[in-house]
């Protein structure tokens, strides 16, 4: 018995989604009494595989082929599923982000294994049971799902499970999988540079049609710039094209879950909402008293975007020490 | 070409979410049922919009549901759906679902399987990637934007921090979100035809399932929120340095 844990990397670089789900995977391998391996698919430096260590992997599998140098779902399952067959994992984690989104599920249907997806807690197995919480109803809801096959899958929400440092280290082993071609040819990648991504961002500031139009978002830029923040908008906004489609939130844009989220001119209907829910602080800034995401919000200033936001820009250029 | 639409029936955006039967189920009273808002406007609008480009295509949806699935079923056909096959069964497990799905897909041989990119109740995001590996097909997952070049699409998918584009060839299974299509609404002649597009009832093949949901619980209700004067930012500031800790 084991646990394994999918350590998604992009060039090279292991993800913050799967630093926590390393983090998570010790956490399960306490629950179970038993040890956690992760595996890298990709290019990774015997350096930064073995410094997973750190975050409570006793072991690391790397299979850096150039099989694995672009996502394919179906070879990246393979892999993924040998590498729990050699370690007799009973239990396999992914981080819940677009990559564990395309392996996870197909990992789960080739073992039979129960899937929680979008995990937030460790799983309760008081009484033999195996129940691991997970958000529903787009946040506004709570399950607590119970896996009933022998062999589990969890994907780990982002930003539910903090990176913890175990002080641990690894055994790096290099790693073999038997895998069929790519049939996925990758033909173009497009990062936002320069810019925190959204769905990794810790701090993200949004703005919505009270803003009045696209040529206003500039203080909204110099407040994520302030506080090293990625920017987010509600659907009309994106609708109108006075931002990009990919900062979109709610229901039918993305789901994010930062530590801070401060809305500008944003109404808060329900499914806006429901993309932003779960963010621990949420600040809203909104010049009517009665707009509905006050009652989710845990600080608010009922006034003028364009008299409070450069305002609070400056307040927090002040201190951080930074003109 | 043939292709599947996998429709699901979600709770309307706006309703209200409680749990019955000692918070083990929804409670359905009052609350009005739609398509899943991801299958509707992206996944099934690209639908019709490939059989639009391609006269000759067909398509089919596919639900896995009870006879309470008839209305959004009717109201896809009316959108644009040729006809639809309801599996008539009310589990609710990812696995389950997804061996149901598969086996009438094996049987149709589609060449193109959409989904939406998660329902908006349950949130599993894995139908699409369970079907494709019970077919053993390619999937992407969280697609942007979908288009065909004879039998070859080409795909954008969300990655973290952007997108990718990339090449898959035919028969595929993709999972739709915003950027793939633009919500349309039907017309009459629409809704008048899905009256008589053939709607096939069958029943569930033998599967396991793996998952059950053993409690509901709301979110704790949030402490009330904490009101600062526009004239004293730095308060605000402060309570979110010190108080909140958020940077
Ligand atoms: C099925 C469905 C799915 C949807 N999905 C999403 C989704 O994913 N994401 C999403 O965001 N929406 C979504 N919507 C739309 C949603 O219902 C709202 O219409 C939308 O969120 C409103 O955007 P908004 O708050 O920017 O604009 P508005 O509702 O117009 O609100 C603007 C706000 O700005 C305030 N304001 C105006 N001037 C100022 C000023 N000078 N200073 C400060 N405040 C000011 C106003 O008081 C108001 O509260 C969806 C709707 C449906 C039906
Ligand atoms: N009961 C169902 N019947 C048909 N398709 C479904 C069903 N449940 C989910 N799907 C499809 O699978 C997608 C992802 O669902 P999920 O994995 O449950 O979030 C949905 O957007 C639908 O396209």
């Amino acid at each position: 018995m084991s646990v394994l844990i999918f350590a998604d990397q992009a060039e090279g670089h292991i993800k913050k989604a799967a630093l926590e789900a390393i983090s998570y995977g010790a956490g399960v391998a306490a629950v179970l009494q038993t040890t956690a391996t992760a595996l890298v698919l990709g290019p990774v430096s015997k350096e930064d595989a073995a410094a997973l260590g750190k975050y409570g992997a006793q072991k690391v599998l790397v299979a850096s082929t150039d099989a694995f140098g672009h996502l394919d779902g179906q070879v990246y399952a393979q892999a993924v599923v040998q590498a729990a067959q050699s370690e007799n994992a009973t239990v396999i984690i992914f981080p819940h982000n677009p990559d564990g989104k395309a392996v996870a599920p197909r990992v789960a249907a080739r073992l039979k294994a129960g899937l929680v997806s979008g995990a937030t807690s460790l799983p309760d197995v008081t009484g033999g049971g195996f129940v691991v919480r997970k958000n529903v109803f787009s946040g506004k809801a709570i399950a607590g799902v119970s896996i009933t096959s022998p062999l589990k899958v969890i994907s780990l929400n982002p930003n539910s499970y903090p990176v913890k440092e175990t002080g641990g280290t690894a055994e790096v082993v290099d790693f073999q999988p038997t895998v069929t071609a790519p049939k996925v040819k990758v033909t173009k990648v497009d990062k936002v540079v320069g810019e925190v991504p959204l769905s990794e961002a810790e701090i993200v500031v949004s703005g919505g049609r009270g803003l009045k139009g696209p040529e206003n978002w500039g203080i909204v830029e110099d407040l994520a710039h302030a506080l090293g923040a990625a920017t987010a908008c509600s659907r009309p906004v994106a609708d109108s094209g006075w931002r990009p489609h990919h900062e979109h939130v709610g229901q039918t844009g993305l789901t994010i879950r930062p530590n801070l989220y401060i809305a500008i001119g944003i109404s808060g209907a329900i499914q806006h909402l429901a993309g932003v829910n779960g963010s621990k602080v949420i600040v809203v800034i909104n010049k009517d008293p009665e707009a509905p995401f006050f009652k989710a919000a845990d600080y608010g200033i009922v006034g003028d975007a364009f008299d409070v936001v450069p305002k609070l820009t400056a307040a927090i250029k002040q201190l951080k020490g930074i003109s | 070409m043939k292709i599947l639409v996998c429709i699901s029936k979600t709770p309307d955006t706006t309703a209200k979410i409680a749990f019955t039967d000692n918070n083990t189920k929804f409670a359905e009273g009052g609350v009005q049922f739609i398509i899943n808002p991801y299958d509707e406007w992206y996944a099934l609008v690209r639908a019709i919009e490939l059989k639009e480009a391609d006269p000759t295509a067909q398509i089919h949806l596919i639900n896995v549901g009870g006879p309470d699935s008839e209305p959004i079923i009717r109201k896809a056909l009316a959108l644009g759906g040729d006809e639809a096959i309801r599996v008539n069964t009310d589990s609710a497990d990812s696995y389950y679902i997804a061996a149901q799905i598969a086996t009438v897909a094996s049987q149709n041989g589609y060449d193109l399987i959409l989904t939406g990119k998660e329902t908006i109740d349950y949130n599993g995001a894995s139908i699409g990637g369970m079907v494709a590996e019970l077919l053993d097909l390619p999937y992407i997952a969280l697609a942007t934007k979908f288009e065909l070049n004879g039998t070859t699409a080409v795909v954008t998918r969300e990655i973290d921090g952007g997108e990718e584009i990339a090449e898959v060839a035919l028969p595929l299974i993709v999972s739709c979100q915003k950027g793939v299509a633009e919500q349309r609404i039907p017309n009459m002649r629409g809704i008048m035809s899905a009256r008589t597009k053939p709607l096939k009832v069958v029943e569930p093949a033998p599967a396991d399932t793996l998952t059950t949901v053993a409690q509901f619980e709301l979110p704790p209700a949030k402490a009330g929120v904490k009101l600062v004067s526009p004239d004293n930012v730095g308060e605000l500031v402060r309570l979110l340095h010190e108080e909140a800790k958020a940077f």
